[in-house]
């Protein structure tokens, strides 16, 4: 065995974890920066955008709030709706991310669903330092959609799209980690909670506002159910 | 473009002040030098297997099932990336195959 330090082991095992997040973000950022550009906000607006916001799919309902009348109090109330997933995340990472020191700042400003999903599934190595091995995963993703927004907004006009369905590969990768969860048996009852409740939730409501339902639902039934669920 | 500058900076931190706002919270409301309460950890604990079913049905849902296709590459795609990781348990292997497919079938068998 080669001796690797702690550090180069949690790199060593983040990297690799993050390539499907990679596919899908430099695709949905290259289209995110490509539309951002069509309505005339070139690729430092884009840029700016996801730097600082790091949204993913809330970029994109930003879209028609930057192209309608100036209204930032409620682009503020329709992020922390569309968002609010992000609250199941940290409740369930107050754990994980507990003692991290300074980084977990860095860990909190980046969290995301993509994120959250490996960080929630995948064990580090016990080699690697584990910090590190959040923090990596973390700038990993957050580059991967920084770095796909940028080249959509630079190069938006000269590629054509022969990419149409990569994006799947977050929902494979949600699919993955799914199965994952699945192979410890005291989590399935709440997988299952979380399909019915987004597949009920998505033939009440539809597409569009099937998220809020969906989460009130989740937490209705594991707060219901947690004294069983957990044992 | 349609608002000024100054306007689209405004939208842009309105965006990242409420989107922040959701990953915060539950760090402000459970300091790490206090015991959050038993239904919090339960939660959390809970939470991550339900957020990943949530996710894949959430991931899902521009899928067309009243009309041709059916659904079909949706669903042949996650079969493809459930038997591959049953098989040989690789997520890489598991995503790149059932991408692949998916690309395939909406590209050239779906159109």
């Amino acid at each position: 065995m080669k001796n690797l330090t702690p550090r180069r082991a949690a790199l060593r095992a983040a990297f690799p974890a993050t390539i499907p997040v990679m596919t899908g973000f430099l695709c949905l950022g290259l289209a995110y920066g490509v539309l951002m550009q069509s309505k005339g906000y070139g690729p430092l607006w884009s840029t700016l955008m996801s730097a600082v916001a790091f949204g993913g799919s809330m970029q994109f309902v930003a879209i028609t709030l930057l192209t309608t009348a100036f209204d930032p109090f409620q682009a503020f109330l329709l992020s922390i709706m569309v968002n609010a997933r992000h609250m199941f995340y940290g409740l369930a990472l107050l754990d994980r991310y507990k003692g991290l020191g300074k980084i977990r700042a860095v860990l909190i400003y980046t969290l995301c669903d993509e994120t959250f999903s490996l960080v929630s599934s995948l064990e580090p190595p016990p080699e690697a330092d584990r910090k590190r091995y959040y923090l990596y995963i973390s700038l990993l993703d957050y580059t991967y959609w920084v770095a796909g927004t940028a080249a959509g907004g630079l190069l938006g006009n000269f590629i054509t799209f022969h990419t149409t369905g990569m994006d799947f590969a977050l929902t494979a990768l949600f699919v993955v980690l799914f199965l994952e969860q699945w192979k410890k048996r005291e989590n399935r009852p709440a997988g299952i909670i979380g399909v019915i409740c987004a597949a009920v939730s998505l033939a009440v409501f539809g597409a569009e506002n099937m998220v809020i339902p969906a989460m009130v639902l989740v937490l209705l039934l594991l707060l219901g159910g947690r004294k069983r669920l957990c044992t | 473009m349609y608002l000024t500058p100054t306007q689209t900076l405004g939208i842009i931190l309105a965006v990242a002040a409420g989107t922040q706002l959701t990953r915060w919270l539950p760090f402000l409301l459970f300091p790490e030098d206090r015991e959050p309460p038993r239904m919090v950890t339960d939660l959390g604990r809970l939470l991550p297997a339900a957020m990943m079913g949530l996710l894949v049905v959430y991931c899902l849902k521009g899928a067309v099932w009243t009309a041709p296709p059916h659904g079909a590459p949706e669903v042949l795609a996650v079969l493809a990336v459930v038997l591959l990781y049953r098989r040989w348990g690789n997520v890489l292997l598991s995503i790149v195959g059932g991408t692949a497919l998916y690309m395939l079938l909406v590209q050239a068998v779906f159109v």
